[in-house]
C-alpha cells in the first residue's frame, strides 16, 4: 500500500505543478484526451503487470496491437466481416498468441524474453506482409458505425476507454487480490517451487498470465486502431510494451516477480500520461520526451529501493530481539 | 639453515591441525580437533554426517575460521584466512560438487583466473593449452585440452580439476566425497590417481562413506564423531568393523516410546520405484498405518529423490504404490495431494515454504480452492483454519499475517506442517523434519509425528540425524546408494547395524527388500 501511496503522491504533485505552470492542463479537453490515452494504455498495462507478478516478460505487445489494428481494418473494410465477428477476431487472435507464449514457457521451459521478442519481431513481420506493408484506416466507418462509436463514443461524459479501464481494473482487481488464481500466481512468482511442491499447476498458472496480457492488448488495441483511425503496420504501437513495463514497474511490480498491485499499475500508467502531457505543455523539446520518462521511471524505482533498504536494514537490527522473544 | 628448513619439512608432518574447535549458534561443530599429515601421506578422513569431516575441512581450506586452534604447515605456524590463502600455500580442494565451468575448454579450466598473458594482454592460448597437457599427462589423462568441460563425463572433469590443483603447485589436496558419483572403474581409476599423486610428493585428505575404498589408497585413518577425535587406524589395521567401531561407539540414550496405536501392516505398499537420480536401482517396501517408518542413509542414498517420486514430483520417477488396498497413479504432485500423501521437503525455505508471504497464506496454500466460492476467497474461512492450526501447532509468531521469512527456523517447521495437517494426511513424508531446528522445537515436532501416528497416518521419516532415527522410528529402513540395504524392527535398530547397511553392508536381523518384494 505504501508504493502506491508514494507513486500516487509523486502523481498529484507533477498534476499540481502543471497545472499552476499551465492552466491549459485542466482544460476539459486536455483531461479528456488524457483520460482517452490513460484508458487505452492501462488497460494493457494491467495484463503486463500479471506477467510480472507471475516472473515473466511480455515484449510483443505492441507488435500485437499492430496485427490487431491491420486484421481489424482489412476484416472491416477489405472483408466486409460483420463488426462483431471481427471484434471477436482481434480478441481470440492475442489471446491464441499469448497462450502459445505460455506453453513455450512453461512446457519446453524457454525463457520468456527470449519467447516473447521473437514475438515481437514476428508479429511486426506479419502485420506489414499482411497489409502489404499499406496504411490501413476504417475510413468513415460505414457499416460499423456503432462499433466505431463504442470504441470512441463517451459514457457519462467520460471517454469509453477510461471508462473500460475502470470496469477491467476493477474486475482484475478481484482477481489478483481475492480470487484463489490471484493468489497461486502471487505465490508462484514468489517461489515457482514451494508453490509446485503445495500441488499447485504452475504451468496452468503462469500461462494464464501470458493468455490474459493478450485478451488485454487485444481490447487496446481496438481501442487504439480507432483511436488512430488508421494503422500504419511498420510504426503503429510500436515500443508500447515498454510504456507498459514502465508502468508496471513505476507501479510497484518487481521483474523478480511475485510483487505488484492493480492500483500500482493504473497510478503508474497515468503518470507516464502525465509527463507526457507535461512535456507537451510546458513547451519542453518533445524531443526529451522519452529521456524524461526514462529519467522519472529510474528515480521513481531507485527511490523505492532506498527506502525498501533502510526498512531492510532497521528489521535487521530488530528480527535477532524478535526472534528470541518468538523462540 | 636452508638444510635445516628443508630437513624439517621431510621428516616432520606436511601439516598440523592442533586443537582445533569452531561452534556455531547451538552447536559446537569441533571440539579440540588434531588432525597431521605427513608428507607423501594418504589419510582418510571417516565419520557420520554432521562428525565435523566438513567443517575442519572448510577452516583449513579457509572458508571457516577456527575459534581455537593452531595451524601448522611445514613446520611454521600459519592462519589462512581465505580460499586464495589456501591456494598459495599449496592447499587445493576438490569439492564433491565440482567447481568446473562446463562452457570453458579443459586448458581454460585449468587456468581459470591465472591465465597467461601475450603481450598485447590477450590469453596466450598456446602456453595454457601446452602447459595443461603437462598437468593432464602426470595424472593420465589423455583428452584434447580444447574439449568443452561439460562433454566429458564427470570422472574427467574431476581429473581436470585435480590437473588444476597440480597447475598451483598443491602440496595437499582434499578430495570430499570424489567417488560419489563415479562408476566402479571410474572409482578404481582414481584410486590409482591419488597413489600416483603420492609417489609424485603430494599429500592427499580423502573424505568417503565408501570404507571398501579406503583399504586401497589411506595410509591412515582418522574418524571424527561428534566433533571430536574419535581414533586413528594405521594402515594394516584399516579394516571394515574398526572403521564402524570407532564412527559409531557412542552411549545413545534411549528415548523411544513405544506407539499404543493399532498396526495395520501392508497399508502402504512401494514396489519397485524408480527415481531419475537411481534408474536402474528400486526400491520396495512396505509400511504400516500406526507406525513412524525412519529412513536412514548417508547423504547421497537416494532418500529424498525416493520421497520425490511418492508426491509426483519427479517426472522421470515411477513407483507402484497401493494405499489401503487401492493401486495408485501419482503422476504429479495434485495426484498425491488428492490421495492424502503428503512431503514435509527437506529444504524448508526453497521447497517447503513461500517465505515473502504471510503465515496464514503459507498455511492455506495448498487448499485455497477449497474455501473457495465461485473461485473467490473466503477469508474467514481462511483465517480460521489459519488461526486452528496455528494453535494447535503452537506457532510462536505474533499474528498469523506476520511474513514467514521472519520466524525461527522451528516455527518455519511447524507452518509447513500446518500446511497438511488440517488435509486429513494418510501418508505424511517428512524429510529431515528437525534440521537446523533447536531442542525444544524437535521435541514439540517429534510429538506431533508421534500423534499423526496414532491418529492412522503412515508416517515416513528421513533423517541423517542417528540419535533421531534410533529415538523415534518403529521401524528402520537403511538406503544406500539407492537401494534399501535392509529394514530393521525396532530390537535390532542399533546405531552399529544402521551404519553397516548405510555403508552397503548385510546385517543378519536386517530383513531385505528381496524378501518384502517376495511376500
Amino acid at each position: 500500500m505504501k508504493k502506491e501511496a508514494g507513486i500516487a503522491a509523486l502523481l498529484f504533485v507533477l498534476c499540481t505543478v502543471t497545472a499552476i505552470l499551465n492552466p491549459k492542463f485542466l482544460s476539459p479537453v486536455n483531461l479528456t484526451n488524457m483520460a482517452n490515452v490513460i484508458g487505452m494504455f492501462g488497460i494493457f498495462s494491467i495484463g503486463l503487470g500479471f506477467v510480472i507478478i507471475s516472473g515473466g516478460i511480455d515484449l510483443s505487445v505492441g507488435s500485437m496491437f499492430a496485427l490487431c489494428g491491420v486484421l481489424l481494418a482489412m476484416a472491416l473494410r477489405e472483408w466486409n466481416w460483420p463488426w462483431p465477428l471481427a471484434a471477436l477476431m482481434v480478441l481470440l487472435v492475442p489471446m491464441g498468441l499469448g497462450w502459445i507464449h505460455g506453453m513455450l514457457i512453461t512446457r519446453m521451459g524457454m525463457q520468456p524474453f527470449i519467447v516473447t521478442l521473437c514475438g515481437l519481431l514476428l508479429y511486426r513481420g506479419i502485420a506489414r506482409f499482411v497489409a502489404n506493408d499499406t496504411t490501413k484506416g476504417f475510413g468513415n466507418a460505414e457499416g460499423f458505425e456503432t462499433f466505431a462509436n463504442l470504441a470512441r463514443g463517451k459514457f457519462l461524459g467520460l471517454p469509453m476507454p477510461f471508462v473500460l479501464l475502470i470496469i477491467i481494473s476493477a474486475v482484475m482487481w478481484v482477481v489478483l487480490h481475492r480470487s484463489v488464481y490471484g493468489r497461486h500466481l502471487y505465490a508462484v512468482g514468489r517461489n515457482e517451487e514451494a508453490t509446485r511442491f503445495s500441488g499447485i499447476n504452475t504451468r496452468f498458472v503462469v500461462t494464464i498470465t501470458y493468455v490474459l496480457a493478450g485478451l488485454l492488448a487485444g481490447i487496446s488495441g481496438v481501442l487504439l486502431a480507432f483511436y488512430t483511425n488508421s494503422v500504419s503496420p511498420s510504426t503503429h504501437g510500436s515500443f508500447y510494451e515498454l510504456y507498459g513495463i514502465a508502468a508496471a514497474v513505476l507501479g510497484g511490480c518487481s521483474l523478480r516477480g511475485g510483487e505488484g498491485s492493480i492500483l500500482g499499475v493504473v497510478i503508474g500508467t497515468a503518470l507516464l500520461q502525465v509527463l507526457q502531457n507535461l512535456v507537451n505543455l510546458l513547451g519542453i523539446p518533445s524531443s526529451l520526451n522519452f529521456a524524461v520518462m526514462g529519467a522519472v521511471v529510474l528515480f521513481g524505482v531507485l527511490a523505492d529501493q532506498i527506502v525498501q533498504r533502510r526498512t531492510e536494514r532497521r528489521q535487521l537490527r530488530s528480527p535477532a530481539a524478535a526472534a528470541t522473544k518468538t523462540e | 639453515m636452508e638444510d635445516t628448513e628443508q630437513r624439517g619439512a621431510a621428516n616432520g608432518p606436511l601439516l598440523e591441525m592442533r586443537g582445533i574447535s569452531k561452534r556455531f549458534p547451538g552447536v559446537v561443530a569441533l571440539d579440540d580437533v588434531n588432525l597431521s599429515v605427513s608428507p607423501r601421506e594418504v589419510v582418510a578422513l571417516v565419520g557420520e554426517n554432521g562428525a565435523g569431516k566438513s567443517t575442519l575441512m572448510k577452516i583449513l581450506g579457509g572458508v571457516y575460521q577456527p575459534d581455537a586452534g593452531e595451524i601448522w604447515l611445514n613446520g611454521e605456524q600459519t592462519s589462512i584466512h581465505g580460499v586464495s590463502d589456501a591456494m598459495r600455500l599449496g592447499i587445493a580442494f576438490i569439492h564433491q560438487e565440482l567447481n568446473v565451468l562446463g562452457n570453458l575448454d579443459v586448458a581454460g579450466n585449468v587456468f581459470l583466473g591465472r591465465e597467461p598473458r601475450t603481450a598485447l594482454g590477450l590469453v596466450d592460448r598456446k602456453r595454457i593449452h601446452a602447459d595443461a597437457r603437462v598437468h593432464l599427462r602426470r595424472l593420465g589423462v589423455d583428452v584434447p585440452t580444447s574439449t568443452r568441460l561439460d562433454r566429458l563425463p564427470i570422472a574427467q572433469q574431476q581429473l581436470v580439476e585435480i590437473a588444476k590443483a597440480l597447475s598451483l603447485n598443491a602440496r595437499l589436496i582434499i578430495m570430499d566425497e570424489p567417488t560419489s558419483s563415479l562408476t566402479l572403474p571410474e572409482t578404481d581409476r582414481l584410486l590409482s590417481v591419488v597413489n600416483d599423486l603420492r609417489n609424485q610428493g603430494v599429500s592427499v585428505i580423502y573424505i568417503s562413506h565408501r570404507l571398501g575404498e579406503l583399504t586401497q589408497c589411506a595410509d591412515r585413518v582418522v574418524v571424527l564423531r561428534d566433533g571430536k577425535n574419535a581414533g586413528e587406524l594405521a594402515k594394516n589395521e584399516i579394516e571394515h568393523d574398526r572403521i564402524v567401531t570407532l564412527m559409531v561407539g557412542r552411549e545413545i540414550k534411549n528415548f523411544y516410546v513405544a506407539s499404543r496405536a493399532a498396526r495395520t501392516p501392508g497399508f502402504l505398499k512401494i514396489r519397485e520405484l524408480r527415481s531419475s537420480r537411481y534408474p536402474g536401482k528400486c526400491v520396495s517396501f512396505d509400511a504400516a498405518q500406526g507406525e513412524i517408518l525412519g529412513v536412514a542413509g548417508l547423504v547421497g542414498a537416494g532418500r529424498s529423490e525416493m520421497a520425490k517420486v511418492l508426491v509426483g514430483l519427479d517426472p522421470y520417477g515411477s513407483a507402484q504404490v497401493t494405499l489401503d488396498g487401492n493401486a495408485l497413479s501419482i503422476r504429479t504432485p495434485d495426484d498425491a495431494i488428492e490421495n492424502g500423501i503428503y512431503l514435509v521437503p527437506e529444504d524448508r525455505r526453497v521447497e517447503g515454504l513461500v517465505v515473502g508471504m504471510s503465515v496464514c497464506e503459507n498455511i492455506t496454500l495448498p487448499r485455497v480452492s477449497r474455501f473457495a466460492r465461485f473461485g473467490l476467497l473466503q477469508r474467514e474461512a481462511e483465517r480460521r483454519c489459519a488461526d486452528e492450526q496455528i494453535t494447535t501447532l503452537n506457532v510462536r509468531t505474533p499474528n498469523r499475517e506476520v511474513l514467514v521469512a521472519n520466524l525461527s527456523g522451528g516455527n518455519q517447521q511447524k507452518v509447513v506442517l500446518g500446511k497438511w495437517l488440517a488435509m486429513n494426511p494418510r501418508v505424511m513424508i517428512l524429510d529431515e523434519p528437525t534440521r537446523g531446528i533447536d531442542v525444544g522445537a524437535k521435541a514439540e515436532i517429534y510429538r506431533l509425528m508421534r500423534g499423526l501416528a496414532e491418529r492412522g497416518t503412515v508416517v515416513i521419516m528421513i533423517s541423517s540425524d542417528m540419535e533421531e532415527v534410533l529415538h523415534i522410528s518403529d521401524r528402520v529402513a537403511v538406503m544406500h546408494e539407492g537401494e534399501i540395504t535392509g529394514l530393521l524392527e525396532r530390537d535390532d535398530c542399533s546405531e552399529e547395524n544402521i551404519m553397516q547397511l548405510a555403508v552397503g553392508r548385510r546385517v543378519a536381523v536386517a530383513s531385505t527388500p528381496e524378501r518384502v518384494t517376495a511376500e
